[in-house]
């Protein structure tokens, strides 16, 4: 199996940009050099420009931020009071939305991605789709947030909220309710939407970067459709999909506007419980603080960014992790 | 239905009573309280809201109260929606949100609960502009026959350009001074340079003395050390008055102050933790608004709005007959 794609790859690999170059425009060996030198250089000064900025930002933010840092901070609720107050009823709520958008949003984003790529048909219906896919990755933020209150929180005003159908009580795990209110589950059903488009593209791209010999060598080896996606094109494809995960997680953590749309409330003295909890999100706190007039909150709000931060590294790592374990388990 | 409303009006009454006696002490009422207040609306209430809810769950560590700030137009969304138990406002309820209210059946009791106060400040060497009148603050922020210059507001003032700062266009802010200075229909001129970060304001009026700006009086006690406050005529008495807590509190600092409210959804006050909560931020209202910032009512209006609360007194009393909204001084409006 291993040799197989591996022969198809080498087959398929494009000739280097070098090459191309050197048959299409016979120039003069020292201007050759000089380009190749001085895109060499531009690409440098870009990328140290991108690592400056990015230093001097964090640099900034734990010089202000980093004597708000401790225990008691990530274990108290918001306060009035700058040394009373604490990150965590916002933080176990980021925590609590991100792990629920990313368990919503992979499955049904790679799952669209593949019916697009591997099974659909070139159609209207099809080209219609793909137009609205890519179209929706630009839509900002905030018009996600409108359709979360809509569609999640409110169940389009078809179920009264005085009377919600319910499972289970409040205090049990399990706890349902619908429409499903403005507990953590909607919030995290809301980022998931902002995320989709990001995580169907980036799926679509993956699978399409999968040599089209694999899946010919499969089904020409009698293979279904099914049995080529699952053991030939998707194991192949899943470092590429879960970057594009990781990366839309990154999205879906930072964001404040469609969380604040939902209504979610930004003072409260309890982290979630259940999937209907009442939850707040770092970005929401961090900008509450940001506006306050004394500097102490600006210092909060500093500290905050760098748990927000620590929050994104450790989900982030997690995913490499899976990733990686994917990886292995697939060559 | 009269016992639940007989046993809130016990609930409430006891509440107060006991909050009347020892205000920050635990009472033994409210630790075994149980439940969930929802609390939404005004960015600029949310300050006051924070607070109360703080203290209130130290002494009803069985509640959660959660307050949101999706605005006062966004709180009273929500609150008609019968999704919020208690709506805060930095403005009366306007004639097509009671509407909204009506159409879910939702009943609700108006508290004022502090004031605030708009400030205009100007650098500390401006020694020219020490007060202003309605009419040359309008030539200076209007859009139409705006003033390019210090000198074009009056004649004895130099002949240099006026900056200006303001606040963001949608924050709520903004919108009151508009509403005072051009009215509804008027425009704000568009070559002012606007900061959402009152922060902002603060530095660039410090550091220009031709600049002038405004926001919220909690920013100006902050920063009364690097600014002036300018001081505004009062178009009914026609004295110069200077935003002061006792200036703000009996309405002498006017137009430029405005009530704070929180609305109560009737239905919720059948939750003793909402009851209890109402009553709380009453109770606490002039000691905590003042910590954060804001001006305290007069001891009178607290007990105006206590008495309304504990009679479920429905409806508001900051529009007319006609729907329309009732200028002038809240003791005289809200009774």
């Amino acid at each position: 199996m291993h040799s197989l794609r591996a022969q198809a790859q080498s087959n398929t690999r494009r000739r280097s940009p070098g090459e191309i170059v050197a048959a299409a425009a016979p120039a003069s060996q020292l201007a050759r050099r000089v380009v190749d030198r001085g895109f060499l250089a531009l690409c440098i000064v870009f990328t140290g420009l991108a690592v400056v900025i990015l230093g001097i930002l964090l640099v900034t933010i734990w010089q202000d931020g980093h004597t708000r840092l401790s225990w008691q901070f990530l274990n108290s609720f918001a306060s009035r009071r700058t040394e009373e107050a604490g990150v965590r009823a916002p933080m176990w709520g980021s925590i609590w939305a991100c792990v629920i958008c990313a368990l919503a949003a992979v499955p049904i984003g790679v799952g669209t991605a593949i019916y697009l790529e591997e099974f659909s048909k070139r159609s209207r219906f099809r080209s219609f789709i793909q137009l609205n896919i890519a179209n929706l990755a630009g839509v900002p933020s905030i018009v996600y947030g409108i359709l979360g209150l809509t569609a999640f929180a409110r169940a389009f005003g078809s179920a009264s909220t005085d009377s919600p159908i319910t499972i289970g009580q409040p205090e049990s795990f399990f706890y349902l309710q619908l429409p499903f209110g403005h507990g953590v589950l909607a919030g995290g059903l809301t980022l998931m939407l902002v995320v989709l488009p990001i995580i169907i593209v980036s799926s679509q791209e993956a699978l399409r970067s999968v040599p089209r010999s694999l899946r010919t060598a499969s089904l020409a080896l009698g293979g279904t459709q099914w049995q080529t996606t699952w053991n030939i094109t998707l194991p192949a494809s899943i470092p590429m999909i879960m970057t594009g995960a990781i990366l839309a997680m990154s999205r879906a953590i930072g964001e404040a506007a469609p969380i604040l749309v939902l209504g979610v409330p930004l003072f409260i003295r309890t982290t979630p419980i259940n999937l209907m909890s009442d939850f707040t999100v770092l970005p929401l706190q961090i900008y509450n603080w940001s506006m306050r007039q004394q500097s102490g909150f600006h210092e909060l709000a500093a500290a905050a960014i760098i748990v927000l931060l620590a929050v994104l590294l450790t989900l982030n790592a997690v995913a490499v992790i899976i990733r990686h374990r994917l990886q292995r388990a697939a060559s | 239905m009269n016992h639940i409303r007989a046993t809130t009006l016990f609930l409430a009454a006891a509440v107060l009573v006991s909050l009347a006696a020892a205000p920050t002490t635990p009472s033994q009422d409210t630790k075994s309280l149980k439940g969930i207040v929802r609390v939404d609306g005004s960015s600029t209430v949310y300050l006051i809201a924070e607070a109360v809810a703080e203290e209130f769950s130290k002494i009803a560590p069985g509640v959660n109260v959660t307050v949101g700030m999706s605005g006062t137009g966004g709180g009273f969304k929500r609150f008609g929606n019968g999704e919020t138990d208690i709506s805060n406002a930095s403005r009366g309820i306007k004639k097509t949100e009671i509407e909204a209210c009506k159409s879910h059946k939702i009943e609700f009791i108006e508290l004022p609960v502090a004031f605030d106060g708009l400030t205009i400040v100007t650098n500390k060497e401006n020694t020219w502009a020490k007060q202003l009148s309605i009419a040359q603050i309008k030539k200076i922020f209007a859009s139409s026959g705006a003033a390019k210059t210090w000198k074009d507001v009056d004649a004895s003032w130099p002949d240099e350009a006026i900056k200006i700062y303001s606040p963001g266009t949608d924050s709520g802010t903004f919108d009151y001074f508009k509403e005072v200075t051009v009215g509804k229909e008027g425009k704000i001129r568009s070559d002012i340079s606007v900061s959402e970060d009152d922060n902002v304001i603060v530095r660039a009026v410090e550091g220009d003395k031709n600049a002038i700006g405004f926001f919220g009086y909690a920013y100006f006690v902050e920063n009364q050390s690097k600014l002036n406050a300018v001081k505004v005529v009062n178009p009914k008495t026609g004295a110069a008055v200077g935003p002061s807590p006792a200036t703000i509190e009996d309405a002498s600092y006017a137009p430029f102050s405005r009530p704070l409210f929180i609305y109560v959804n009737k239905a919720s006050l059948a939750k003793p933790a909402v009851a209890a909560y109402a009553a709380f931020a009453l109770e606490n209202g002039a000691k905590l608004a003042t910590e954060v910032g804001y001006v305290k009512l007069p001891a009178i209006m607290y007990d105006r709005a206590k008495a309304n609360l504990a009679a479920t007194k429905l409806g508001t009393q900051m529009l007319d007959d006609n729907g329309m909204e009732r200028m002038g001084v809240l003791a005289d409006i809200y009774k």
